[in-house]
């Protein structure tokens, strides 16, 4: 039905001018894409820090990171 | 807190995007002098509008940041500038396509609306440069608060300037859709629509991601027990939870001596 229904639809006239308005949009979404797949990269970030904030909760008797001079995590920047 | 209704904003979004490019390829008819590749308009115009009308809200939620001092007004203010920003670059890349299908030319210096877009897209380009070369994180945000209303002003100048200009090689859109043929207007306002609503997603996307990395970093401190380290070189924007917490952490460190 659906087949059906996009055989109904008129052809699109790519002569010419097709290739700039596949290059304009192609060029749009690459954006995004690019830009989710960062967002998506920093997600992946933020996960493994709560695993590892996980893990370090799950162990009762240790001594906290850092108390013993260790490498304490520095805060970061929000906006990195 | 950001991430509330994130779900039904994207659902919305991808509708909206679907139905304009439908509605573009499928449902606008073809530009008499053009053709098919007037087509770039439903995605470039929307674009502009929406990057400019981004500076100018950046410019707006950076005077909400100085009124009240909180930093998350200048969070706001910094994700839709740099928001803004993207939205710019992808219409000078679909603005330069269409301008060498249509006259030719990647780019056309004489071009009065082009030039004052690269002007604003240049001026904001200075932003992030402007914002982390200050290392004090109070000066950081009301530099760049200050630097965010100054130049979301002077965007409507230069658009307003570029009007009264006599030189109209580039097509006019804003405020004369009424120009255009029905269907072409409708078209043209369903693709704003959907990109209105592609911009506020991602911002509320980027909002959510820097929030929880901040909430992240408050649960890490106070794992790592170095509550006393308060926010040393904690950044302006960061949301306020991170600090509150760390302070709230230092506090009950301080009641059990640890």
């Amino acid at each position: 039905m659906l087949a059906a229904a996009v055989a109904e639809l008129p052809a699109l006239p790519l002569h010419t001018a097709g290739k700039y308005v596949a290059g304009a949009y192609i060029v749009l979404f690459a954006i995004v894409l690019i830009y989710v797949a960062i967002m998506a990269i920093r997600l992946g970030r933020i996960e493994q820090e709560l695993g590892e904030l996980l893990e370090l909760s799950e162990r009762p008797s240790a001594p906290p990171v850092g108390s013993q001079g260790g490498d304490v995590p520095q805060p970061e920047s929000t906006l990195a | 807190m950001y991430g509330k209704g994130l779900r039904a904003l994207s659902i919305s979004t991808v509708v909206a995007i679907t139905v304009a490019l439908g509605l573009v390829f499928f449902y606008a008819p073809l530009e008499a002098e053009q053709g098919f590749l007037q087509k770039i308009f439903y995605v470039h115009v929307p674009l502009a509008i929406i990057a400019l009308c981004g500076f100018v809200l950046g410019g707006l939620l950076a005077i909400q940041h100085l009124r009240t001092r909180d930093p998350r007004w200048d969070m706001r203010s910094y994700v839709v500038i740099h928001m803004s920003l993207i939205f710019a670059v992808a219409t000078l890349i679909t603005g330069s396509i269409w301008a060498k299908g249509s006259w030719g030319h990647w780019w056309v210096w004489s071009e009065p609306t082009l030039v004052s877009f690269l002007i604003v897209f240049l001026l904001y380009a200075t932003y992030q440069p402007l914002r982390f070369a200050i290392e004090d994180p109070e000066r950081q945000a009301r530099y760049a608060s200050v630097f965010a209303i100054t130049a979301g002003a002077f965007v409507p100048m230069n658009f307003i300037a570029v009007r009264l200009s006599t030189a109209y090689l580039h097509p006019r859109v804003l405020g004369s859709t009424s120009n255009l043929p029905a269907p072409m207007a409708f078209t043209f306002l369903v693709s704003l629509l959907a990109f209105a609503l592609l911009f506020a997603t991602l911002c509320k996307y980027e909002l959510t991601a820097k929030h929880t990395r901040a909430q992240v970093r408050a649960l890490r401190r106070r794992l790592a027990g170095d509550a006393f380290e308060g926010p040393r070189r904690q950044r302006s924007a960061a949301p306020a939870l991170g600090h509150h917490a760390t302070i709230a952490t230092a506090r009950a460190s301080s009641r059990t001596g640890v």
